[in-house]
């Protein structure tokens, strides 16, 4: 079942992006096994707009970690773009979440010491980008993302949803497989957050692939599907009528 | 792609090491003054021993030098009265020499005098030297103007001189002294030849004359004039005469030293034990003093890498405490900075990007203070000079081993720092405030 299949994503016989089996993710507290999350099975395809929605504590931000392939699953088989990630070590991993996934953090999660452009620049740093191609597109994402007047400044020049618009031009950078976006509007006013919610839904309208945890009602009616967690366990599924 | 990544890396470190310059440029401080001191301690010690190894070699690495001392038991067993003392080198000892000990290229007795010389006016302290014509074989001595002594001059105890260079100015003033008469006690001798010695003006530079200044101001180190052997002994006897204190000391001496050297280096020690041997036989008092120069370079190289070991592990504890310095900034930045690490390696850095990042960041401070200390380190060497007028050599060995430490410090100290940057857990870190 288990076994590494070529990086290249098989679009023609299998639509699922995603595929998640029985996986499980449990903490050793001292004696205690912490079990946070129990069998999950899922399975996102290319495209689609997903929301998961849990109260704290139902295991979303340790679903999201192994989504993001910052973690590894205790058991079960987790399959991105057709490839096993739920053996791989930490450079393979690294070298994961530098190409298929783009992150947006609730709390933006941009350098202070970069400015607009290069903050842009850093996933496609660790990737095989010359400075010129790197700058040439961190360019292009920013005037993407309404930033184009801006692209000298720090992040600490922005405000709150200028700063997350940065972040999702650099998630965008590498042209990953799924954009995972953390509570995208949980530090923000409801205008900026209104934007934010904008862009992403044209992002989906591209067809890119996208993942949000969230509280925010608001995304959840953009979405396609919520997902709703709790106790470790997928509750329910509700599919959006367009 | 490889270029700009450590180009990228570079910027970064540079980036952030300038927006905390006071704590950079302070941490910087303990390389900048440990390789200073490296290069400093070295370059003193350096100097120090070719100093010492230079005055030896002066003397000759193929030599064995025979010294007359006076007996010290005849000194107190004086008494009150008009005494004769006879002691020292004699001519059959040099005779001796010549016939015993096979190894032998040449000997030169040598009878020493000091005196007062004079040309018109000038009147000054002179050492006079009776020797033989073959006395330039064993020293550093160099013929500049004129000739040595011939061994006519010898046969027939001619009355002329050589004189050393630096005599010269003093004595003639602008005056050319060849061809004069010069003054010592009581008879004239004609100047046949200036000397000049060889590796002292090869080694000297502005330092080297000052030593010669102060010399002549504490009276020692006189300038030599050379006589015909033959003819000294002939004009000034070996009996000399010296009042003191009341008693009137007669001495016998008939030569001052006999220089032996041997054709080869290796025949050095064991010519040494013939001599010692011969001169055990024929002189019961213990009236000479036996100098190896070689023994005292070796000595004086032993001593010198005792000197640089010491020297060196100070210099090597001041780097210690200034890498410890570094690394302990390099936790706090890696503290500082576990967002942001955190943030990298969310957006695909491995861990080895990681620690590149922090390591590089670390070079670039300790080869910084690396450079400053290069630089610090090779003026201070000239201000010992200066101010104490101790010879000082920078060798460029000293400078690539500063270099080195530097850039070795950096990477000892960095490693760690950085390796617990890269390992720290990426969900933490984005947790991290």
């Amino acid at each position: 079942m288990i076994q590494k299949v070529d990086n290249a994503v098989n679009f023609e016989t299998d639509t699922h992006i995603l595929v998640m089996e029985k996986l499980c993710k449990s903490y050793q507290l001292g004696s205690v096994e912490l079990r946070v999350l129990r069998e999950i099975d899922l399975a996102i395809t290319s495209g689609e707009y997903v929301a998961i929605m849990g109260p704290s504590g139902s295991g979303k931000s340790t679903l999201l970690n192994l989504i993001g392939c910052l973690d590894r699953p205790t058991s079960g088989d987790y399959i991105l773009g057709g490839q096993s990630v739920s053996m791989l070590d930490d450079d393979e991993l690294s070298m994961i979440r530098g190409r298929r996934i783009g992150f947006v953090f609730q709390s933006f999660n941009l350098i202070n010491q970069l400015n607009i452009v290069e903050n842009i620049q850093v996933p496609m740093y660790y990737q095989s980008f010359t400075e010129h191609e790197s700058a040439e597109r961190a360019r292009e994402l920013a005037t993407l993302v309404g930033l184009g007047d801006r692209m000298k400044h720090r992040p600490s020049e922005l405000s709150g949803g200028q700063q997350q618009r940065v972040a999702i031009a650099r998630a965008l950078a590498n042209d990953p497989l799924i954009i995972l976006a953390d509570e995208p509007t949980g530090n923000l006013d409801s205008a900026s957050g209104a934007e934010i919610l904008a862009i992403l839904n044209n992002l989906h309208d591209q067809g890119k692939t996208l993942i949000a945890v969230t509280h925010d009602e608001g995304i959840a009616e953009g979405a396609e599907r919520i997902i709703r967690l709790l106790d470790g366990r997928i509750q329910r599924q509700e599919y959006n009528k367009r | 792609m490889f270029l700009f990544r450590f180009k990228r890396t570079i910027e970064l470190g540079v980036k952030s090491l300038w927006m905390h310059r006071l704590r950079s440029t302070l941490t910087t401080l303990g390389i900048i003054f440990g390789v200073s001191s490296v290069i400093a301690m070295l370059a003193i010690g350096e100097g120090a021993s070719r100093d010492a190894q230079e005055k030896i070699a002066q003397l000759g690495s193929h030599n064995i030098i025979i010294k007359t001392v006076k007996p010290p038991e005849e000194q107190t067993a004086g008494g009150q009265q008009q005494t004769l003392q006879e002691y020292g080198l004699t001519y059959a000892d040099a005779e001796r020499f010549r016939n015993a000990i096979p190894d032998v290229q040449v000997i030169v007795p040598n009878r020493r005098v000091s005196q007062q010389a004079q040309y018109r006016i000038h009147r000054i302290a002179v050492e006079v030297v009776g020797t033989v014509p073959w006395y330039t074989e064993i020293s550093q001595v160099r013929v500049k103007f004129g000739r040595f002594l011939s061994s006519t001059d010898m046969h027939y105890k001619q009355g002329v001189c050589v004189i050393e260079e630096r005599l010269v100015k003093e004595l003639f003033g602008f005056d050319n002294p060849l061809g004069q008469d010069v003054k010592i006690a009581s008879d004239y001798y004609r100047v046949v030849g200036i000397t000049t010695e060889q590796a002292r003006t090869q080694v000297a530079g502005s330092f080297e004359e000052k030593d010669a200044t102060g010399a002549k101001k504490s009276g020692a180190n006189l300038g030599g004039i050379y006589i015909p052997l033959t003819t000294v002994r002939d004009r000034f006897g070996e009996m000399s005469l010296q009042i003191t204190s009341g008693t009137r000391n007669i001495e016998k001496v008939e030569l001052q030293e006999i220089i032996v050297k041997v054709r080869n280096i290796d025949q050095v020690l064991g010519t040494r034990q013939s001599v010692q041997t011969l001169m055990n036989r024929f002189h019961k008092k213990n009236d000479y003093e036996i100098t190896v120069p070689l023994e005292l370079m070796r000595r004086a190289k032993e001593f010198q890498r005792i000197f640089t070991i010491v020297l060196g592990s100070i210099a090597a504890i001041s780097l210690l405490v200034g890498g410890i310095g570094i690394m302990n900034i390099m936790l706090a930045t890696v503290s500082e900075r576990t967002r942001e690490i955190g943030i990298r390696r969310a957006l695909g850095a491995k861990k080895r990007d990681i620690i590149f990042q922090f390591l590089s960041e670390t070079l670039i401070l300790t080869l910084f203070g690396g450079i400053l200390g290069i630089i610090l380190g090779s003026s201070i060497p000239f201000m010992v000079t200066h101010f104490s007028q101790m010879r000082t050599v920078i060798s460029v060995a000293s400078l690539l081993l500063a270099f080195g430490i530097s850039a070795g410090v950096g990477i000892t100290f960095g490693l760690y720092p950085a390796y617990r940057a890269a390992n720290m857990d990426p969900i933490e870190s984005l947790r991290h405030e």
